[in-house]
């Protein structure tokens, strides 16, 4: 059975199990490594991408569910808040093992992109469903707050 | 810096796959150990990879000036590869936008981690104490040959020349020559013997905040971790296991698995069932309906409960002696004031965030592995044993790991054993396998830090003075039953089990620490920061009820006995001073507390500000961190790994516990095993001790005192001690 959406930009139809994650999808379907698998359970948000403009767990959203609609991974980040985001993380050195990045970084790109001046309670709201087991959260929350700044001064 | 260079010292997707090919597999074989002087530089040794200088195991320059640092340690967050190339780069003084970082092949002969004598592997926060010496030589020796070949090209004396950011230059006639360009004669020059290292004054990267060299690849998601490997033909295969330890296969039915599209086939492995797919999602699927009827004859089939009244009662019991100076116990019945606590610790997993993984490509004559390896030397041959092959037969692609905290570096190889014993099953033909760990076979997968009961008493005279104390440990051992047994364990202590308190280094007359070590089905091993996990928690726990008895207060108590102990004085002062202690008690409801440590021979001070509502809901506002690792190589990844290993620690008082029922682990995934989360995480500020001392290291040491760091705050703030962790459900209250 084939599930049609638009991944990245592109129009893309896989024939694959409907029921798959949308995580293993990306993954092993298309090849597009960046998303990563922390818990299966919507529970660490290592697996977060953007389905219209939302941060959802693609680990337990079933590829059935996208059809039709824009999915947006690590890899098609395109956005002017993607990229302030990104370069904050760069700026404050962000990673350690870097595993849970991706996904973090994903979160926080979709939390600007919503609301341009997060307060430390919207971080909090946003992103207390991606854990970072190298508890890199005081720079997180660091370099959100710079991505901010930079963004609405492009903005 | 650019973007483009951070991304050009990845190994990209491409490389990666590359690297497998013949081009870069010579690259990597033509280093060579120096330890013969009369050696001449690799690249003359091998003149078909003339376009390369490479006169040790650890550095590699191009004609394109690029700077490849070859890391012997496995990359998982702490910085290795960051400091590693630090290192090199300062004393080649090479040009750090040009440096990049590999890892290195699995070969104990060249790449030993000189802490564990003749193995390769990463532990214990040693990568940089281990490599400090060795690196700076390897880059000096690396310079004096480049300066070397421009002083005879330029025929003028090397004392004239200079080095700069990878750039030669001689003065006298304004000339110049990139690194790149003495390459081809560098490389016809001996090795020197002996090299000057330079002043510590002079250092122009260490110390300095040299961006890390990973960080680009993991912000957009191009770092590559064992997931992410993909081979030709590569099948993906997930185990079964017994839910209790020791529990084996009586017997399978792998219709209903075998049904499903995808799934290639079902072997039976020493550690359980493998369904073997073309995908995880056919894999997964294959293993949820595969039937699997357990032998539990020879299993744990124990609570933890139970465990842990059986270590009540021993701590009662004569134990082994780890520490014994004066008599304490003489000194504690003589005493004009007495204080006695326990303290409860559970099970631990590590939960790294990247679940444990590995490839192998397995044949009749050879074994390649891909992983997040953390233990090369150990891995190589349990790997080897597992497929009948010769260790050498045996290679190892070290990839970044997403995570450890210690899991990956163990004994017995787990994961690593399991992925070639599916790969011999399914016929060792060459076909790549990747074995993949849900996050539930990780925290129901063993392996825990142990679980441990500990009792202390005290003594102190009429004037208030700490006279005897005395320490009951009991717990299983780390050590026992691996290869490490018989070097490590000394008279029946495993210094493992008692290290951070057998070491206590407050000023006492007479100290007796006991060591009782049980044993049980669960395995257990190491885990960020070791014994100190747990020692320093009793430790600073209870001097903190000690100084609490004597009327003192909790920071000048402990200063008073570690005026022999400077190093350990000085974060504990810092700590104080930064975090405003002298300012007195905190507000209604709030409360301030102090630990120190010292792991891995770091010392570590905390202060810990917490918030207790009516609830008895307790929020860590605030840590003030100080450490003295000696010299700082890198203050940002210093400070990063404080604030990590504060997150990581705070996580655990706060909500770690593995139990068993019956034998059966009752977590299993973030939900049930709690870890920190960024709502939770306090305000963390790092304060580094000045030092030209060795380096030490950092990856664990900030760990030890945030648990008690915190539990005395909750004391400042409510009066209550924590005697049973994970703290309470409910708070402190
Ligand atoms: S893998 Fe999807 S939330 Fe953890
Ligand atoms: S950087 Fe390691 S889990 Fe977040």
């Amino acid at each position: 059975m084939s599930t049609s959406f638009v991944l990245n930009g592109k129009p893309t139809t896989l024939d694959a199990d409907p029921n798959m994650p949308l995580l293993w999808a990306v993954r092993e379907v298309v090849g597009l490594p960046g998303t990563k698998f922390g818990c299966g359970m919507a529970l660490c948000g290592a697996c977060t991408v953007h389905l219209d403009g939302q941060a959802v767990r693609s680990c337990v959203m079933p590829l059935s569910a996208v059809a039709g609609r824009q999915v947006i991974t690590i890899e098609g980040l395109q956005s002017a808040a993607a990229k302030a985001v990104q370069a904050a993380w760069i700026k404050l050195q962000v990673p350690q093992c870097g595993y849970c990045q991706s996904g973090q970084v994903m979160s926080a790109t979709a939390l600007l992109e919503k609301n341009p001046s997060p307060t430390d309670a919207d971080i909090d709201g946003a992103m207390s469903g991606n854990i970072c087991r190298c508890a890199t959260y005081p720079r997180i929350r660091a370099a959100i707050h710079a991505a901010a700044q930079s963004f609405k001064a492009s903005a | 810096m650019t973007r483009e260079s951070h991304a050009s010292r990845q190994p990209t997707r491409r490389t990666f796959l590359k690297r497998a090919g013949t081009a870069t597999a010579m690259a990597l074989t033509i280093g060579f150990d120096w330890a013969g002087p009369a050696r001449r530089a690799a690249a003359n040794v091998a003149p078909s990879a003339g376009a390369v200088f490479a006169p040790n195991a650890f550095l590699r320059i191009g004609i394109d000036d690029s700077v490849t640092v070859i890391a012997k340690h496995v990359e998982m967050g702490q910085g290795a590869y960051t400091g590693i190339a630090t290192i090199v780069a300062e004393e080649l003084d090479a040009d750090w936008s040009r440096v990049r970082v590999e890892s290195a092949p699995a070969d104990a002969k060249r790449y030993a981690n000189l802490a564990f004598g003749t193995m390769q592997g990463t532990g214990g926060s040693s990568a940089m104490a281990n490599s400090w010496t060795q690196l700076r030589e390897a880059g000096g020796k690396a310079r004096a040959m480049l300066l070397a070949a421009a002083a005879k090209n330029w025929k003028v004396p090397v004392v004239e020349l200079t080095v700069e950011k990878g750039i030669v230059y001689h003065a006298g006639s304004k000339r110049q020559a990139p690194f790149g360009s003495l390459v081809r004669m560098a490389a016809s020059l001996p090795v020197p013997e002996k090299v000057a290292l330079k002043d510590p004054r002079d250092f122009k990267l260490i110390g300095r905040q040299a961006s890390r060299v990973d960080v680009a690849a993991k912000v957009d998601g191009t770092a590559q971790f064992t997931l992410d490997v993909v081979l030709p033909g590569m099948l993906v295969a997930l185990l079964k296991r017994p839910a209790q330890f020791g529990a084996t296969v009586h017997s399978f039915d792998a219709t209903a698995a075998t049904a499903i599209s995808g799934v290639v086939k079902v072997v039976q492995v020493p550690r359980g069932v493998a369904v073997i797919a073309t995908s995880f999602w056919a894999a997964k699927q294959g293993r949820d309906a595969l039937r699997v009827e357990w032998d539990d004859t020879h299993a744990e089939k124990r609570s933890s409960a139970a465990l842990m009244d059986e270590y009540r009662q021993l701590a009662d019991r004569p134990a082994l002696s780890a520490r014994k100076q004066g008599d304490a116990a003489q000194a504690i019945h003589n005493a004009a004031h007495k204080v006695s606590a326990s303290y409860e610790f559970p099970f631990l997993a590590h939960a790294p965030m990247e679940p444990l993984d590995a490839v192998v490509k397995l044949s009749a004559d050879s074994c390649e592995i891909w992983a997040g390896d953390q233990f090369q030397t150990v891995d190589q041959r349990n790997a080897a044993t597992t497929a009948g092959l010769d260790r050498q037969q045996v290679s190892i692609h070290t990839l970044y790991a997403g995570g450890s905290f210690g899991r990956r570096a163990n004994p017995g190889s787990d994961y690593i054993v399991e992925a070639v014993s599916i790969a011999k099953a399914h016929g060792a033909d060459g076909t790549p396998i990747k074995l993949q760990w849900t996050r539930e076979d990780d925290i129901h997968g063993g392996l825990y830090r142990p679980m441990y009961y500990h009792k202390l008493e005290a003594g102190l005279n009429d004037k208030y003075e700490l006279t005897g104390w005395r320490h009951v440990i009991v717990g299983q051992s780390i050590m026992a039953d691996t290869f490490f047994a018989p070097i490590m364990i000394k008279e029946g202590i495993d210094p493992t089990s008692v290290e951070g308190a057998a070491t206590i280094a407050y000023a006492i007359p007479n100290i007796a620490v006991d060591l009782s070590t049980t044993k049980n089905g669960v395995p257990v091993l190491w885990w960020r920061v070791v014994g100190s996990s747990h020692t320093t928690f009793a430790v600073e726990a209870f001097i903190d009820e000690v100084a609490h008895a004597a009327g003192a207060d909790p920071f000048m108590f402990r200063r008073k006995l570690l005026e022999h102990e400077p190093r350990m004085k000085a974060v504990l002062e810092l700590a104080a001073e930064k975090a405003g202690w002298s300012k007195g008690p905190m507000p209604k409801g709030k409360g301030r507390g102090i630990a120190v440590s010292e792991a891995f021979k770091t010392y570590v001070a905390q202060v810990a500000e917490v918030s207790v509502d009516e609830t008895g809901h307790v929020k860590v506002d605030r840590v003030v961190c100080a450490v003295d690792c000696g010299t700082p190589i890198n203050p940002d990844i210093i400070t990063a790994q404080m604030e990590g290993g504060i997150g990581f620690g705070l996580g655990a008082v706060q909500y770690g516990a593995i139990t068993l029922k019956e034998g059966r682990v009752e977590q299993d995934n973030f939900n049930s095993y709690r870890v920190l989360r960024m709502n939770e995480m306090p305000k963390v500020e790092v304060y580094i001790v000045p030092s030209t001392l060795p380096p030490t290291g950092v990856g664990e040491p900030g760990v030890a005192p945030v648990g008690p760091a915190v539990a005395n705050a909750i004391f400042a703030a409510t009066g209550r001690r924590i005697h049973v962790l994970p703290f309470p459900k409910t708070g402190a209250a």
